[in-house]
Formats: structure tokens, sequence, C-alpha cells
């Protein structure tokens, strides 16, 4: 039941998507979160979508999988949309209790922001989806490495992270685990108003908790056996370096950018 | 040539509550030569554990020393150095897997030691051969069974190339199969590769497939030799409530109840043996 998350998790694989530099897919993941706010009409917004798309197909990850990530946000998009039809000038179309009106603005606002987040869920899902969350804090480790002069532990920030990824499902588990052995000795966790459902919370909560740090105890005995002494000295196996085609993704991408600019600049803006 | 030599260990725990000293192991001196294969036994607080964790510098003891291939585990100068030449595995495989992918956790060893990037690809892949998981490198480790899940450990711990391995009842948490491979894994580990096992356990069948074995008993050793010779001593280790492989047992009662039968017996095919030859006797 809990073990249902599709948002975040690695689907292996060797498409051209796969095999970019992870630097590179997180810098163009920021670039895209950017543009897709500056793409003001429907012209400008196409490209984007065609652009994710594109990116979809290529990516060799089943197209359920981005189904399934997109459910989980399914009513944060609907909620915004909702909202945004009663904003916006325009005609009026609809008017609700004298004095809501849904109006062509409105309406156009709303498909903008669904096509907005959608877009930016199924890009982001691409991120996840194709980077191992090793590479993935690897290329966070190597983009933050700047900061290291403000004295942040990047190398400590990075094993965290990905010490956290691997003990989600883990963790999850043992949570199932809990609920069942909790449910058997007759605990209620359905019935109830809020607080009694919270106060049930407790007996799952605190197992966890307990279970948790004996696992962080074993694990850093584990770490030390195999010699981590932090990240001084430290080599990696996949050592990232940028190929030619990262360099290609650069530059299509900016040249979509560019392109993305010019609509919105040339076409009129959608927005009101 | 004695490759780990603990030599009158003494160790002491603080107990939590009390903030008493007790005293876990009373003077403990044992040997292990290089290429050995050793069981060590013993019942909870045996002080085996303990034991198992002065081998690579996890814990220094109080009293006495641990040379691992001449070096003191007291010398911090080349702690690095033990940790590699001997490796730990616990007996939670959960707890002991660090990264989310199979290949990227057994390079967490060799990475730590600062092998160059393209020799360590070479022995993951080898190490990943080596415990039969290679077709598995690219799975999340959550999703493998919990035999598998101690092979991708033990993986771990060959791609630091380690002379010796010391696992800590690498077998309790796991289901029958799940045994049997690591059991397979570790006895081939030796056998191809000339590793130095020394495999702490609570099964005495799994004991009995080791070259040695030692015994330990309320911090001390209380015996320690083959299997056949630990174990003809049937009396000495009820005494001290531990067990004998089932067939041992099987074997000794029949013989305590009159029955002319030979002296030890170790594995299951070896009392069938005995069993037939009694009972094809001519009368």
């Amino acid at each position: 039941m809990v073990r249902d998350i599709a948002l975040g998790q690695y689907f292996p694989g060797k498409s051209i998507i796969h095999r970019l530099d992870p630097r590179v897919k997180i810098a163009l993941t920021f670039v895209y979160i950017v543009f897709i706010f500056i793409a003001s009409n429907f012209q400008s917004l196409g490209i984007m979508v065609a652009l994710v798309f594109g990116i979809l197909l290529f990516s060799g990850v089943p197209l359920k999988l981005y189904f399934k990530s997109l459910k989980a946000i399914l009513f944060v998009v609907i909620f915004t949309s909702v909202l945004n039809l009663f904003y916006g000038g325009g005609t009026t179309l609809v008017r609700l209790f004298g004095f809501m009106e849904i109006t062509t603005g409105g309406v156009i606002n709303a498909v903008f922001i669904t096509i907005r987040i959608v877009s930016l869920i199924l890009f982001s899902s691409v991120l996840t989806f194709t980077t191992s969350p090793t590479e993935l804090t690897d290329a966070l480790e190597r983009l933050m490495k700047p900061l290291k002069v403000l004295h942040v532990k990047v190398h400590e920030i990075a094993m965290m992270m990905t010490i956290a990824l691997r003990f989600v499902p883990t963790l999850l588990e043992e949570t199932d685990k809990i609920m069942s052995a909790q449910k058997a000795r007759g605990a209620d966790m359905e019935s109830g108003g809020f607080m009694q459902r919270v106060k049930a919370l407790i007996p799952i909560l605190i197992p966890l908790f307990v279970s948790s740090f004996r696992r962080a105890y074993d694990l850093a005995m584990a770490m030390e056996c195999r010699c981590y002494h932090g990240g001084e000295g430290r080599t990696k196996m996949k050592v990232l370096h940028a190929a030619p085609r990262d360099a290609a993704a650069l530059a299509f991408t900016g040249f979509l950018c560019a392109a993305v600019v010019f609509c919105a600049v040339w076409f009129p803006p959608a927005l009101s | 040539m004695d490759y780990i030599r603990a030599q009158d260990v003494t160790f002491s725990y603080e107990e939590m509550e009390t903030a008493k000293q007790r005293e876990v192991l009373h003077g403990v001196s044992l040997s292990i030569r290089r290429g050995e294969f050793v069981a060590l036994l013993g019942h909870n607080g045996s002080g085996k554990s303990t034991m198992a964790k002065m081998f690579n510098a996890m814990l220094l003891p109080d009293g006495g020393k641990v040379f691992v291939d001449g070096m003191d585990t007291v010398d911090e100068s080349v702690l690095y150095e033990i940790r590699r030449r001997v490796g730990l595995v616990l007996q939670n495989p959960d707890n002991q897997l660090v990264a989310s992918i199979v290949e990227e956790d057994v390079a967490f060893g060799p990475e730590n030691l600062g092998v160059p990037p393209a020799e360590i690809r070479q022995r993951v892949d080898d190490a990943l051969k080596a415990v039969d998981m290679y077709d598995f490198r690219l799975n999340a480790p959550y999703k493998l069974s919990g035999g598998q899940k101690q092979r991708i450990a033990i993986a771990g711990i060959i791609a630091m190339q380690p002379d010796c391995i010391v696992l800590d009842e690498p077998t309790a948490m796991l289901d029958p199969r799940g045994r049997g491979e690591v059991m397979d894994t570790i006895r081939r580990l030796n056998r191809e590769k000339g590793i130095t096992i020394v495999l702490i356990t609570h099964y005495m069948d799994e004991a009995v497939q080791a070259g040695r074995v030692v015994v330990m008993d309320n911090g001390e050793i209380l015996t320690d030799g083959t299997p056949r010779e630990v174990f003809a001593h049937v009396e000495l280790l009820k005494q001290h409530q531990l067990d004998v492989p089932q067939s041992t047992e099987l074997i000794y009662r029949l013989k305590a109840g009159g029955i002319p039968l030979p002296d030890c017996v170790l594995t299951p095919e070896e009392c069938v043996a005995a069993l037939e030859r009694l009972l094809r006797r001519p009368e």
C-alpha cells in the first residue's frame, strides 16, 4: 500500500537520456522550470510541451510510470486550475452565485497553469526516472562544490541524501509491518476523529524510531568496516565527465530556449 | 604463519543502567592461520561477536594484543589497512547496504580506499561474479531476497580485496534457502580464492562445514579443534548448553542406549551410512 510511490524512483535503462551527464540533466531541469514560466503564449508553450514529450519518448521509460507520477499530483492540478478559472479578464462565460464569474481569460489561465504544472512534473520525473539516486546525489555534490568555500559540508550532505534514499523503501516496508503488528494487537487506526487518528499513529512511530536508530547504528558500523572516513581521499566508480552528447543536449536546449523567447516576444501574450 | 593473533585479550563493556564495567572477554588467546575456515561457536553472551570486532579493530582490547598480519590493531596509522584486509559482514543484510543500486553499493568500499575508477569497475564486476550476483548489478537491493542481499554485502567486502572475511551470524535472519546460498558462497571463496574465513554462527550444521571449530563460553575458549574433535565431546558441549549437529546427537543417544555405532558422526550422510551398516549387519 505505502509502497506505491512512483515519484522519485529510478528506472534502469540505457537510453540517451539515461546516459546524459546527471549534472547536465539537473541544470536542464532548472532551465526548463524557468522557461516554462517565460513561455507566455501558446506558441512558446507549444515548444516546451513538444520538448517534454519528445524527451518522454526518448527516455525508454514506460509511459505508465509517468501517468503514475501525474496521478500523485492530480489534486494539486485540479485545485489550481479550478481556482484559476475565476481569475482573469475577458468576456464572461458563466456566472456563479452572482459574484463568481468564469471568463475567457480565466479559462486560458486554467489551461495554461495545467499545462505548466503537468510539463513540470513530467520533466522532473524524467530526471528522477533516468538518473540513479547515486548519480543524482553525485551530481548535486559536484554542483554544490563551490559552496565548500563557505564551509558547507558538501560530501556529508550528499552522503546523507544517498542513505536517506536508500532507506526509504526499507522504512516503508517496516512501517507496513509495524502497522500490521499493531492491528493484530487490536490497534484501531481507521475510525475516530482527527485527533484520535493522530494519536493512533504513536504506537507506530515509536517502534519505527527505535528500529531506525538501531539500523543507523548498524549501518555506521558497516560503513566503518568498509573504511569509510568522509570525503577525504575518496574516489568514485562512476566519474562524471561530459560527453559530446551533453554538449549537444545543452546546445539543443539553448536553441529551444531562444525559440521560446522569440515566440514569447513575437506573438501576442495569451495571458492578460 | 598466523594471520590473526589474539593474545590474552580482555574487554569490558560499560553497562548502561549501572555504569558498571562488565568483562566479556577474560584473556582470550586465539591464532588464525592464513587460508583457514574457522567457525566460532558459542551461545549469546559468550563473547564471540565481541571477539569478531577485535579482528578488524572495530573494538580494541582493554588488555592484551591483537595482531592482524603482523600489525597491531591499536596502531591508528594502519587502521584502514587492517579494515581493508579483514572485512566484517554483519547479521542484518538490510542495515549494511549503503547505496540504492547493487553495483554502487559494492563500489562503496573501494571508493573509500581511493582506488582509481577503472579499477573499481573491474573489482565490482569480479566481486559480483564471485558471489554469483552479477546479473543483479543494476537492481535495487530492497527488491532482493535476504540471501541475495547478504551475498551483496559479501561482494562489498570482496571488492576491497581482503585476506580475511569475518561473518557475524550472517545467516541468522535468512530462510533455509538463503542460508544455503550464503554458505556455498563462503565455502567457495575459501576454497577458490584462499580467503581466510571466520564464521560466527549458532547453527551447528554450518560449523561442521568449517575446517576448524572454536567454541567460546563465558568469555573464554572452551575447545578448539577440527569439527570431528570438537563434536566428539558431546557431554562437554551439553554442560555448557551448547548444541551438537543433529546427526551427532542422534548417534550419540543411540550409543548411550547401548547400540554399537561409530564414534563421531557429523553429517546426515555419515549418519545414514552408519545406520545402514548397523541395520544391514548379519545377526
